[in-house]
This record gives structure tokens, C-alpha cells and sequence, in this order.
């Protein structure tokens, strides 16, 4: 027997239709893959703007007086030293190290954390938190269905905003937020946040009032010549910066060191959170950036060889148009005795297709 | 419009026979749906290929395609310029075949008209 599975959809299904986007099934998401052309989208986030619909992620409120320790033993990172009004990127580990999930935090006050989750992981991580409360006074709270949640990238993002109806403040240093400010007369958490490598905000609405202000951005945009941008350009502009992807980068299968991220994973200073002990020890593989040399391109789940031996898989490949027309990269978590070499192979349909080791980012905003 | 000078296969590859020779590409649709064509992978010159295998391989920037053959036959020419420009197929799909095979066999009753693959791909 098939069990048709229902495709959830944001406010902003009909915009997308209207605005010639190629529905796709993401994840369970009916969204835009592309509008036009994932090149000419990831050019228009690079050189001056896009406009992502992300309301699909999900929003965890964690509440109380014990929220700050609560969450802090549920995450790598330390968030004691995180102020308030700020949002900080970090993981969330099974005992065993491996990765729940990656999520964004954003710290109101001690008493009060929202966090933004992956949205295939919403009800897994909800589950993980509340069975982890662990007697502490919290309330938890999964406000997804609620949320509409926009997102604004590229240099010119500050023109885009000029041309909105704003009231009240907003956030000017990176990783900050405001939880209240007027959008087109709606009340938005704003924040200097993003998973493109670019400047911008993320605007989170009430779920009715996506459409407006979309429409809203979209006129405004028109300024700089802004494009609606599709997943596929999201998946390579994230690409680009290194940031991970879970069930790529980051899965139950892999820790948050292998992937690199040790800049979040707080076992010096931090004497317990779910996780530490098995994140104490150097992972015996990690993330490595890769250039393919010879014509082709390398996608996720390629072996990878160095001296003719297979010493890990990719994550994730693609073109990389940042770096130049017929560019092509991957990211591939190898045995970590290798992870220092320079001339690797990624079996690509059975060739073996020579690649270099980069630094990750493989793009840095100038 | 589509070409009425050359036959279609389900699969969105148009086929051109002149002589004993095809020429085979993909169609515009094909390439609408692709997105942007970043790379071609051509055949080697003589290659032989069974009628329904994979001869090439056309990969957008999000998705790879397999292009199959509707004529059994040996490789005896591919479209160079693709390995350089492989976005030659985003701009005319019609006029850049991917490669061309002496015809040993080939199922007639399996390819479509132009009218015909007009309609099935309005469907």
C-alpha cells in the first residue's frame, strides 16, 4: 500500500505559484526550488539581494526560571556568556555526541530563549527537549504552525528595508535581534541573521501576515533589482559559506567536531551539558573542503580516495558560481589522519575525478 | 515550437536521422526543466550503445540527468562545444545536438512526432 503523504504548505504557497516558482517537495514542504534560474538567483543574493521564503523552519520557546540552565544542558555552546537581544548558532547532541540537530538561538533574557530548528526535525527536537527537562522550571512550547519567517540577503539588503514601513528598532550588529518591531504595521522579531554567507535579516511574522510583507519586500525590492529566491540557490550559497546542512554536514550519525564546528562545542569551559563526554575526546574523522580539478561534478555521497584508498564520503557537492563559471566543490568528511593532505579523488559514475583540499568557507564576504 | 524535422522519445530526447547517422540531443522542454546546464559528460568516439542505455550525462546545478538512446548504435561524433559551453543546451536546446550514432537498429514505433510530443508533454 502507498500512503500519499500530504505536502505542508507556508502562507506564502499561492505568491510562489503566482511568482513562476517550480514547486518541489522539500522535506515535506511544498516550496520554490527555483523561480527562474538558481544561477541568476544566487548572482542576485551575492551582488545585491534575494528574498527567501524559511517558514517552514520551526520556533521553540523555552521559558522559566530554570530556562537558561535547562537549555544550556541541552546545547554545545555555552550560552552564559550569550547577552540578551543576541542569537547565537549551535548544536544540540545525543549522548552519544552525534547531532539532534543544529539550531539558532535567540536570548530575550535569562528567563526566555526562542529557538529556530531545522523544519524536518521540529517534532523530533520538541520530543528530545521536553523528555530532557530534567525537573527544571521551563515551559517549552513549539509555535511553528504560527510563525511565517522571511529571510533577506545580499549587500544591498539595508536599500530593502529603507523602503519598508518600519517602526521601532532594528538590530544593527550581526547575530542580534529585536522582538518587536513594525513591519507594514505587523509585529516581527527581526534579526541580522542568514544562511547565504551575505548580510541581511530574518523576519519572523505571525503566519497571516507573511503575504504582506512579502508583497511588501518584493516592491521594495524592486530598487535593487532584488529576485525572489528559490531552495536551490539557498542550498548553494549555503554551500559556498560551509554551512552546514543536517542530514548532510551534520546527522545522527555525525558529531558536531567531525563537522568542524569545535568553535561551538564548549567542553572546556562548560562541566555538563547532553553530549560532553563523547565530544571530549579529537574526532577520528572531519569536514574537509574540496576543489574538483579534472571536468565533472562531484554531488553528496561520492567516496572520496586519497593515494588510491577510500577515506570518507562527501556531504554535499555542487557547482560553486561564487568562485568562478564550470567551479566545482565539495565538502567530504574523511578519516582525519588524511585531513591535512592536499590531492584527494572523488569517485564520480565510477571515475575517479581529482579534487584539492580548500579552506572551508570556499566564499567569504568581502 | 518544436522542430518537425526530427522525432521524439518520452524521455524529452529529440532524434534526428540523416542517412544511417542519428543525432541526438534534448529538447527544450528538457531543458526548461534542467535548469542551468553546468556540464555535459559525452560518450567516447565508437562507444556502443543498446537502444534504452544511458549515453550522456547532463547535470544542472541541482539535478543530474541521464540521456538515453532510442537507436542502437556506435558513437561517431559529439558536440565538442559542449564540453566548454554545456549552457549551449539552455539556449538552444534544438541546435545543439549531444552526439551522433551509426544507426544499427532503431525503434521507430517508440519515437513521436513533433505534434505528438507537443501533446504529451501538455499532459
Amino acid at each position: 500500500m502507498v500512503l500519499e503523504m500530504e505536502l505542508k504548505r507556508t502562507p506564502l504557497y499561492e505568491t510562489h505559484v503566482k511568482l513562476g516558482g517550480r514547486m518541489v517537495d522539500f522535506g515535506g514542504w511544498e516550496l520554490p526550488v527555483q523561480y527562474t534560474s538558481v544561477l541568476e538567483e544566487h548572482k542576485a543574493v551575492r551582488e545585491r539581494a534575494g528574498l527567501f521564503d524559511v517558514s517552514h523552519m520551526g520556533e521553540i520557546y523555552i521559558e522559566g526560571k530554570d530556562a537558561e540552565a535547562c537549555l544550556n544542558n541541552l546545547v554545545t555552546a555555552d550560552i552564559r556568556t550569550l547577552k540578551d537581544l543576541c542569537c547565537r548558532y549551535t548544536t544540540v547532541c545525543y549522548e552519544n555526541g552525534t547531532t539532534v540537530d543544529d539550531v539558532l538561538i535567540y536570548k530575550y533574557n535569562t528567563e526566555k530563549y526562542l529557538l529556530v530548528v531545522n523544519a524536518s526535525n521540529v517534532d523530533k527536537d520538541f520530543a528530545w527537549f521536553v523528555a530532557h527537562k530534567n525537573g527544571y522550571d521551563v515551559e517549552m512550547r513549539n509555535e511553528s504552525a504560527n510563525f511565517g519567517q522571511l529571510a533577506l540577503q545580499g549587500p544591498r539588503y539595508m536599500e530593502v528595508l529603507q523602503g519598508l514601513k518600519i517602526e521601532g528598532e532594528l538590530p544593527s550588529k550581526y547575530y542580534t535581534f529585536r522582538p518587536e518591531v513594525m513591519v507594514e504595521g505587523c509585529k516581527c522579531i527581526v534579526s541580522t541573521t542568514g544562511y547565504t554567507g551575505e548580510l541581511g535579516v530574518e523576519i519572523y511574522c505571525k503566519a497571516e501576515d507573511t503575504v504582506k510583507i512579502h508583497a511588501a519586500i518584493m516592491e521594495a525590492g524592486k530598487a535593487v533589482d532584488m529576485l525572489p529566491c528559490g531552495l536551490g540557490a539557498r542550498d548553494v550559497l549555503r554551500f559556498e559559506a560551509a554551512m552546514p546542512l543536517y542530514g548532510h554536514e551534520l546527522s545522527d550519525q555525525i558529531t558536531p567536531r567531525e563537522a568542524g564546528l569545535d568553535f561551538t562545542v564548549k567542553t572546556a569551559t562548560k562541566e555538563s551539558f547532553i553530549g560532553r563526554e563523547a565530544l571530549i575526546a579529537d574526532p577520528k574523522r572531519i569536514r574537509i573542503g574540496l576543489k574538483v580539478v579534472d571536468k565533472g561534478v562531484a554531488r553528496e555521497h561520492c567516496e572520496v580516495k586519497f593515494n588510491g584508498e577510500v577515506v570518507g564520503m562527501t556531504t554535499s557537492g555542487s557547482p560553486a558560481p561564487a568562485l568562478g563559471a564550470k567551479v566545482n566543490c565539495a565538502m567530504a568528511l574523511v578519516d582525519a589522519k588524511v585531513a591535512n593532505e592536499s590531492e584527494f579523488a572523488i569517485v564520480v559514475r565510477g571515475k575517479d575525478l581529482k579534487a584539492e583540499r580548500v579552506e572551508l568557507p570556499f566564499y567569504k564576504r568581502k | 515550437m518544436t522542430p518537425n524535422d526530427r522525432k521524439y522519445t518520452k524521455d524529452h530526447e529529440w532524434i534526428m536521422v540523416e542517412g544511417n547517422v542519428a543525432k541526438i540531443g534534448i529538447t527544450d522542454h528538457a531543458q526548461n526543466e534542467l535548469g542551468d546546464i553546468v556540464f555535459v559528460e559525452l560518450p567516447d568516439i565508437d562507444a556502443e550503445f543498446e537502444a534504452g542505455e544511458s549515453f550522456a550525462v547532463v547535470e544542472s546545478v541541482k539535478a543530474v540527468s541521464n540521456i538515453y538512446t532510442a537507436v542502437s548504435g556506435k558513437v561517431v561524433e559529439v558536440n565538442e562545444a559542449l564540453d566548454g559551453e554545456p549552457e549551449l543546451l539552455n539556449s538552444d536546446a534544438f541546435g545543439n545536438f549531444i552526439a551522433a550514432l551509426e544507426i544499427s537498429s532503431i525503434k521507430e514505433d517508440e519515437l513521436m512526432t513533433a505534434e505528438e510530443y507537443e501533446k504529451y508533454i501538455a499532459e
